[in-house]
């Protein structure tokens, strides 16, 4: 059972890095549009004639292959819990080599790559325990340079939502192209420091152009969404229209002395697909 | 119709490209990244392995693996090109590389070096790694592999119409990265007055 578990998160690996979820190709299609300069319209057509390759070929859209990153929804009644963590760290040693992806864990201290993109806490697995027997592994390959735009600010709780509204446009202004816009923006409110980093993160699991069930902070992403599409950095940092592709909030209830606000920003190559697994043993891969 | 420039570079060429100006190269382009600008510029006349003004350079670390023998491009984006603005004068000023291919753009420097040496900085879009790869016909060479290793090595690729490659810094003083930061800044202002 665990060895056609191992095969399709090799195969949801692949097609996750080999191109972008279908949200994420419409709003880039939409973007190119848009463009009417030939700098901006020139980055859009390589950035869809890319992914057009990626598909066809079966090739990594981007060398920076990411950091292994899953979320896991285990549900209360699933057999064989003990084997997932184990089962998801081979699935990545054999993507490296079969994929193939591009060595991304190093050793902090010594600077070694282990060169198979695992080591200590990597891949980076999330854990959520939910009701039924099923198992839903969500794929997310995330690249070094929009991590490292990850910005986390610990707001004057008095600023309020105007404050929340002025640093995510100053960080987003601040961040230029070198994100690889047109980015998506995961936002994380309140909580404490690390609760609202995971928040942001998490909120790119949430389909491109699907808004938040709550109206009002469906609306707070409407806004940003089109304040920062009006602060002209464009595709790639050459000017434009389009910005980012979409923003995506989520939020904790936070202690009265702080405001966390995170951002965690996703490069256009937005790589996701899901491996579920029923109560039969079944597995599919989903895009 | 496709603008495409042909390697060994003239430099006559490129000192009339301008910025918003778009291309394609077909001939040979060489990878460097941080510790390749170092171990270039540490090396004597006689030591370096190849003529950097004659190709197009790259700021890239690929993907890339063996098969049967031969090295295979996977994947071959830029890399953020502002990380190599400590060598890049002096690298233009010695060794006369005359396009320079990353993401991100560069700073006051590098646009002093362009404007001195008839070079230009060009833009290859971010994450087009694929498109790239699909471009690079051989991998005519590696020097410095076992030093540097495989993102830092410099890797010469054979490319058929690689690109497009947007000037975004150009010979006459021009920079889109200088002009946007500016508009960006402005954009910034009035949003946050409006809030």
């Amino acid at each position: 059972m665990n060895g056609e578990l191992e095969d399709e998160l090799v195969e949801g690996i692949r097609k996750a890095v080999t191109s972008v979820t279908p949200g994420t190709k419409q709003r880039l299609n939409e973007a190119k549009e848009k463009e009417e300069k030939d700098g901006p319209k020139v980055q859009m057509e390589a950035i869809l004639e890319n992914i057009e390759v990626g598909e066809k070929e079966s090739r990594p859209i981007c060398q920076d292959t990411g950091t292994p990153t899953f979320f896991v929804k285990v549900g209360y009644d699933y057999g064989d819990k003990e084997k997932i963590k184990d089962t998801i760290t081979k699935a990545v040693r054999r993507a490296t080599e079969e994929v193939p992806l591009r060595p991304n864990a190093v050793d902090p201290i010594s600077d070694e790559n282990s060169d198979d993109n695992t080591g200590r806490f990597i891949p980076a697995i999330h854990w959520e325990l939910v009701e039924g027997d099923e198992l839903e592994i969500h794929v997310m390959p995330k690249g070094g340079g929009s991590e490292n735009m990850s910005k986390l600010v610990m707001m004057t709780p008095g600023r309020g939502l105007k404050g929340v509204k002025e640093t995510v446009l100053e960080h987003v202004a601040e961040m230029e192209g070198k994100a690889c816009a047109p980015t998506i923006i995961g936002i994380g409110l309140g909580g404490g420091a690390d609760l609202a980093l995971e928040l942001a993160k998490k909120a790119h699991l949430r389909p491109i152009g699907e808004r938040h069930p709550e109206e009002r902070i469906a609306e707070l992403e409407e806004e940003l969404l089109d304040k920062i599409n009006q602060l002209g950095v464009g595709p790639m940092g050459v000017g434009g229209e389009t910005t980012s592709l979409d923003v995506k909030i989520e939020y904790a209830h936070r202690h009265p002395a702080s405001y966390p606000v995170a951002i965690v920003p996703q490069c256009w190559a937005n790589r996701q697909t899901k491996v579920v697994q029923n109560a039969q043993g079944n597995v599919e891969v989903i895009e | 119709m496709k603008k495409v420039l042909e390697t060994p570079i003239d430099p006559e060429e490129v000192k009339e490209l301008r910025v918003g100006d778009a291309f394609y190269i077909t001939g040979t382009i060489f990878t460097a990244r941080d510790a390749a600008h170092e171990k270039l510029l540490e090396l004597d006349d006689e030591e370096v392995p190849f003529d950097p003004s004659k190709y197009a350079m790259f700021h890239c670390g690929p993907a890339i693996h063996k098969v049967d023998g031969e090295w295979e491009v996977v994947s071959a984006g830029p890399t953020t090109s502002i990380r190599m603005e400590i060598f890049e004068d002096d690298f233009i000023e010695r060794f006369g590389t005359r396009i320079i291919i990353g993401k991100g753009g560069m700073a006051e420097r590098t646009l002093k070096a362009l404007e001195k040496h008839g070079a230009v900085y060009v833009q290859y879009t971010g994450g087009a790694g694929a498109l790239m790869a699909n471009a690079i016909q051989e991998v005519e060479d590696v020097y410095f592999l076992d030093e540097l290793g495989v993102p830092e090595a410099f890797w010469m690729f054979r490319v058929e119409e690689a690109g497009p490659f947007l000037v975004t810094m150009d010979s006459a003083g021009n920079s889109i990265h200088a002009d946007v930061a500016e508009e960006i800044d402005k954009n910034l202002t009035r949003l946050k007055e409006e809030l």
